[in-house]
């Protein structure tokens, strides 16, 4: 029963391929394997905190201000993390840059403050962050291997295929982030129809 | 000489949406109509403008002499988020028929990120007060330039055979890649 708390995040109501929600991270840092890690976990970090402070405090605050209110709450989140990462991670803080002040405006945090933890208890909201983070962050992995693999032919740094391989280019280019992702939707359209199909269901 | 440079390159070279990811939300979201994708494109220059001059504004004359500078993001969004309950009312009481146009964007830009990124990175880039202008205008005509471009083309793709599994999104994705290396082409314009 928890548990599928946990793993609707990552799958069923995957928050990037089914709810097409945090695009401007999701596409701008995923050039390799180790940048989307990077950027998935730290909203992970980010979603985990302000859903409990928000489940915590989701009795005290007035309806007409809640939004605000979980504005704020975030926003705080997400400056610990900010300063933190630059102080632990520097080099990563510096690849990932504007983005992570930008957590505060990825449609996923505030939507799940809203649409979940701020109808659930506490440790329900904690799960959910988890869950939706680990989404977040498997799709990142997954988009950034593809492009790092492709455009420049290594994967978490390590070369993969020798000096004779010529990498493509384009996919580590901007215009590579949306071709990826859209064929990495069409695929999951393609997986998901099957499994329909499989079920007994008409095409 | 140097403010023109600084325009064209932040509508063409460096095009928030298709070079620094910046908006792409409401770039897939209100991207079905061009009169819809006109709408919004002009909310956000109008946000953009007044709250990059407001942030530009406090980041020197309270963040900076305070020296409380890592407060930046909770209290630039807080203003942006305000700002935006601000201008809506006031676009509702001064004019009527701006806001039957506008009205049903303005909430929907508090969460665009263009808007506090290009706030952030005025105060990065250490613009002064009318190179942040001219940036942040040529930045959300940027972001208006590739929005109704993407609607028209979204328009035409509606009315064409697609592939089973390509339609809907994943079309909509591949199509904003070939625009983003169309615009890629500006690169050698601006050294």
């Amino acid at each position: 029963m928890k548990l599928s708390i946990l793993t609707e995040g990552i799958f069923k109501n995957n928050p990037v391929m089914k709810q097409v929600l945090g695009l401007c991270p999701t596409l701008a840092v995923t050039t390799s394997a180790i940048n989307g890690i990077a950027m998935g976990l730290a909203t992970m970090g980010v979603l985990m905190g302000s859903n409990v402070a928000v489940a915590l405090v989701k009795n005290i605050i007035p309806a007409k201000v809640r939004i605000p209110a979980y504005v704020v709450i975030i926003a705080t989140f997400v400056t610990l993390i900010d300063l933190s990462m630059n102080a632990y991670f520097h080099d990563l803080h510096k690849i990932l840059g504007l983005f992570i002040p930008l957590i505060v405006v990825n449609c996923i945090v505030l939507g799940r403050a809203e649409s979940f933890a701020s109808k659930n208890g506490v440790f329900d909201s904690l799960l959910d962050g988890i869950g939706s983070g680990l989404g977040f962050t498997l799709t990142l992995f997954v988009l950034g291997s593809i492009r790092e693999v492709l455009g420049s032919g290594s994967w978490f740094g390590i070369n993969l295929f020798g000096s004779g391989f010529s990498p493509a280019i384009l996919l580590i280019l901007p215009p590579g982030a949306f071709i990826v992702l859209g064929f990495m939707m069409a695929f999951n359209n393609f997986v998901e129809e099957r499994r329909r199909i499989g079920r007994g269901g008409v095409q | 000489m140097s403010l023109f440079l600084l325009f064209v390159s932040a509508v063409l070279v460096n095009n928030f949406v298709l070079a620094r990811f910046l908006g792409t939300c409401p770039f897939f979201g209100v991207s079905k109509k061009v009169e819809t994708s006109v709408g919004m494109g002009l909310a956000v220059t109008f946000v953009m403008t007044v709250a990059g001059a407001i942030t530009w504004i406090i980041q020197y004359a309270v963040l900076d002499r305070f020296n409380v500078g890592f407060l930046q993001t909770i209290v630039f969004i807080l203003v942006i988020a305000a700002l935006v309950q601000f201008v809506e009312m006031v676009i509702e009481k001064s004019s009527p028929d701006l806001y039957q146009s506008l009205g049903i964007y303005l909430p929907l830009i508090t969460t665009n990120c263009a808007i506090l990124g290009s706030a952030i990175i005025n105060i990065q880039s250490g613009f002064d007060f009318l190179h942040m202008l001219v940036f942040t205008i040529g930045s959300a005509l940027g972001f208006t330039l590739a929005l109704v471009l993407f609607a028209g083309i979204r328009e035409r793709i509606e009315l064409s055979d697609i592939p089973y599994y390509f339609r809907g999104l994943p079309i909509a994705f591949i199509t904003a890649g070939i625009l983003a290396l169309a615009f890629m082409g500006f690169s050698g314009l601006v050294k």
